[in-house]
């Protein structure tokens, strides 16, 4: 196959490349410029596009530099800023997947006539009996990358190779160091890449929008037991940074017309579900009715805990209250009886309580008492459990 | 070659071998300052074009304070210092030409420097440069005129056109010489404060050990170049007619700046509708043609071009313009492959393939 394979420089994906060469596939190397400010994040500044020609030249690959710093602006900085002015936390990593990675660069590769885009990540993509594809966790459980991606799509999964699914991160530094690649011991890119950590959050985002002045309002109270300097960089769910003394209170939620910052105890900060907005299914034919009134395993962060829920018409229900969800923060379904298996993502519209939720369901038309909701089995024959399960 | 093996003096030193560097160094300085028409003391080198002109605008902003004006589609190199001494853009028409008009308008008494580049590095047009200065003389005339002749160097005679030009930019890679030495002309008499310290080399313009081996092999090219020039200029211009006449049959192709009687044979610059240069840039690297987007940055990105906006042309035509270089070395076959390669390309992009 003809494959282009997205280098930002680091020794992931400069590793994808070189065992995309093992495999025999004809490889092109791309490199990403997105962004022309200032970055420490290791993802995407013009040192790593440096990074991303040596590595090319140590394989021997074709490289090439596309900018689509404007595109990268457009869909994944400016909603970033419009979201927190609106108090909202969103994850731009997902969204630069969706609309930059396997969005226009996916387009760009077909028109050049690749076959398939490849990237560095660490999870798997399967084809099934159906012909259809399926987004499996990867198998370095400390690395699994299956969260940032539960947002594609069929269409994407189908040209999508990620050779580093298989492996665990040490295997992954080994090779590179057995291939003498520059990037062998090249740290992790951490953060926001568009933020650089001596601006930090507040900074960059006082450039582009308004920040208010905030009050802290007890909850039970309604009393005001302090101020925030910007009602925009507090995250529902979050206790450090609100400068409060005095037993722990958490952020409850966030009202930037109003410029208030509800807090409340630990025990407050619970919900019982979620409602979700802008659902995709990764999976062909599992999606909304099939998993109407189903378990699903849902997570709320990249590496953050597993959760039961059962999913109902674009609503999570957890089967016990789990800690506060920040409103934009993507949440990823897996399949319940096969737990690597990714179904699909929403992003957090809101938190919703035991009698929202309830409440929620009668007005589906539903008789169900979720509390003890009959649960249909997931039918999962379709996978060769054997071939992909092994870990 | 033999300035890095047999004769590596350094030409400051007092030694037989360091005379023999030094000589060369002189020599070709008299040869450029022949070229360029100017005394040879008032030529200095530099590392190239970028060095020669950040050193002519830093030079006389740092000596004589003032209003500088430079045009709208300048090289980088005079760009990004004028940018730091706050100058002032000229308006460049949808032709590729000094909007004199508004030159005009910008001269007074307060100008220090107008930098105009001879001939445009995108699209080749020759800016009217003796008119240009006969304008200062009139409007401005306390003004330092500088031009970057980098890119003119190759097809022009820059000396018939730049006597009453200040300060003159050129490199050697541009006509065919070595990459990473140029020369500015200085005119005596023209205010002008050195930006690097420490040494008594080119009279303290510009101190720092001479590039022997890249001074002389510029002089040599400048040499050759001014030997071919008229033959050169005719059978490239041939080609580069040639290749437009194989190109113009593509559907939605269009040249920049259209009117050639105000361009050097050397570039062709050309734009599609709803294309995208980098996928465009692609294939054609893939298929051993080299072409150039805007200007390529620094990661090797193609950035919207600054000249085709500055003239006018939208952000969405610019982003479909390729630029194409022709040059001695270039052939009637080459052209006509990489007419072909274009042609396939532009169709694969369109979807009228595969």
């Amino acid at each position: 196959m003809r494959v282009l394979v997205a280098m930002s420089g680091g020794v992931d994906s400069s590793v994808a490349a070189a065992l995309l060469l093992d495999m025999g596939h004809e490889v092109t190397g791309v490199t990403l410029r997105l962004w022309g400010g200032e970055s420490d994040s290791g993802c995407c500044s013009v040192a790593d596009v440096d990074d991303a020609r040596r590595v090319a030249r140590t394989l021997g690959i074709v490289h090439h530099v596309i900018d689509d710093s404007e595109l990268f602006m457009d869909r994944v900085v400016m909603p970033y800023i419009r979201a927190h002015a609106e108090g909202i936390t969103p994850n731009p990593c997902i969204e630069c997947n969706r609309h930059i990675k396997f969005g226009s660069l996916l387009e760009r590769a077909h028109r050049l006539g690749y076959d398939a885009i490849a990237t560095g990540h660490y999870a798997k993509v399967e084809r099934i009996d159906d012909g259809s594809y399926i987004l499996l966790r990867g198998n370095d459980p400390l690395k699994d990358q299956s969260y940032v991606l539960s947002s594609l799509t069929q269409d994407q999964l189908r040209s999508l190779l990620l050779p580093l699914g298989g492996m665990h991160k040490s295997e992954v530094r080994e090779k590179a160091a057995l291939l003498g690649l520059s990037t062998a011991s090249k740290p992790d890119s951490l953060d926001v890449c568009f933020i650089n950590s001596r601006e930090g959050r507040g900074n960059f985002l006082a450039k582009y929008t308004d920040l208010h002045e905030g009050e802290i309002v007890d909850s039970s109270t309604g009393h005001t037991i302090g101020r925030v300097d910007a009602v925009e960089l507090i995250t529902p769910g979050q206790r450090k940074g609100l400068g409060l003394s005095g037993g722990r209170r958490y952020a409850l939620s966030v009202d930037i017309a109003a410029r208030k910052v509800i807090v409340g105890s630990a025990g407050q900060a619970y919900e019982a579900g979620l409602q979700l907005r802008d659902i995709t299914w990764t999976t062909q034919g599992r999606g909304d009715e099939y998993l109407d009134g189903m378990k699903v395993l849902v997570q709320t962060s990249a590496h953050g805990k597993v959760r039961n829920a059962i999913y109902r018409d674009g609503l999570v229900i957890y089967d016990q209250p789990e800690r506060l969800v920040s409103p934009g923060q993507t949440v990823a379904f897996y399949s319940y009886d096969f737990p690597d298996m990714v179904l699909g993502s929403g992003i957090a519209e809101r938190g919703i309580s035991a009698e929202e939720t309830e409440r929620q369901f009668r007005q589906l038309g539903s008789s169900v008492d979720v509390s003890s909701m009959d649960i249909k089995p997931i039918d999962i024959s379709f996978i060769d459990v054997s071939s992909i399960g092994a870990q | 070659m033999p300035y890095l093996y047999s004769y590596y003096g350094n030409p400051s030193g007092s030694h037989s071998v360091s005379r023999q560097a030094r000589d060369a160094v002189e020599d070709a300085r008299q040869r450029m300052a022949l070229h360029l028409g100017c005394d040879p003391g008032e030529l200095i080198f530099t590392s190239g074009g970028t060095e020669s002109d950040n050193l002519a605008i830093m030079g006389v902003a740092k000596s004589r304070p003032g209003k500088v004006l430079c045009s709208a589609f300048e090289h980088r190199g005079v760009l990004a210092p004028c940018g730091e001494v706050g100058a002032t853009l000229i308006n460049i028409d949808h032709n590729g030409l000094v909007d004199m008009e508004h030159l005009k308008s910008l001269l007074d008494g307060e100008v220090s420097l107008v930098s105009v580049m001879l001939v445009n590095n995108e699209v080749g047009t020759v800016q009217p440069i003796s008119a240009i200065a006969e304008m200062i003389k009139t409007y401005a005339p306390q003004a330092v005129l500088h031009t970057d002749a980098v890119q003119a160097a190759a097809w022009m005679d820059v000396a018939s056109v730049t006597s009453d030009v200040g300060m003159i930019s050129v490199s050697g890679h541009k006509v065919g010489g070595p990459k990473g030495v140029g020369a500015l002309v200085i005119r005596d008499g023209t205010p002008y404060a050195p930006l690097l310290r420490g040494g008594s080399h080119e009279r303290s313009r510009r101190p720092g050990t001479h590039n022997v081996a890249g001074i002389v092999g510029m002089a040599a090219a400048f040499d050759a170049a001014a030997k071919v020039r008229g033959l050169e200029h005719r059978r490239v211009l041939e080609l580069r007619d040639y290749f437009w006449e194989l190109l113009s049959t593509i559907p939605g192709i269009h040249e920049t700046a259209p009117d050639r009687s105000t361009k050097v044979p050397g570039i062709l610059s050309v734009y599609f509708d709803s294309l995208d240069q980098q996928d465009l840039l692609v294939l054609l690297d893939e298929q051993g043609v080299c072409a150039s987007g805007g200007s390529a940055c620094s990661s090797g990105a193609i950035q919207p071009s600054h000249v085709l906006i500055a003239m006018g042309y939208s952000v969405t035509e610019s982003r479909g313009a390729v630029r194409f270089s022709l040059g001695h070395t270039t052939t009637r076959e080459e052209v006509v492959h990489a007419a072909d390669v274009v042609r396939s390309a532009v169709a694969q992009l369109r979807g009228d393939l595969r």
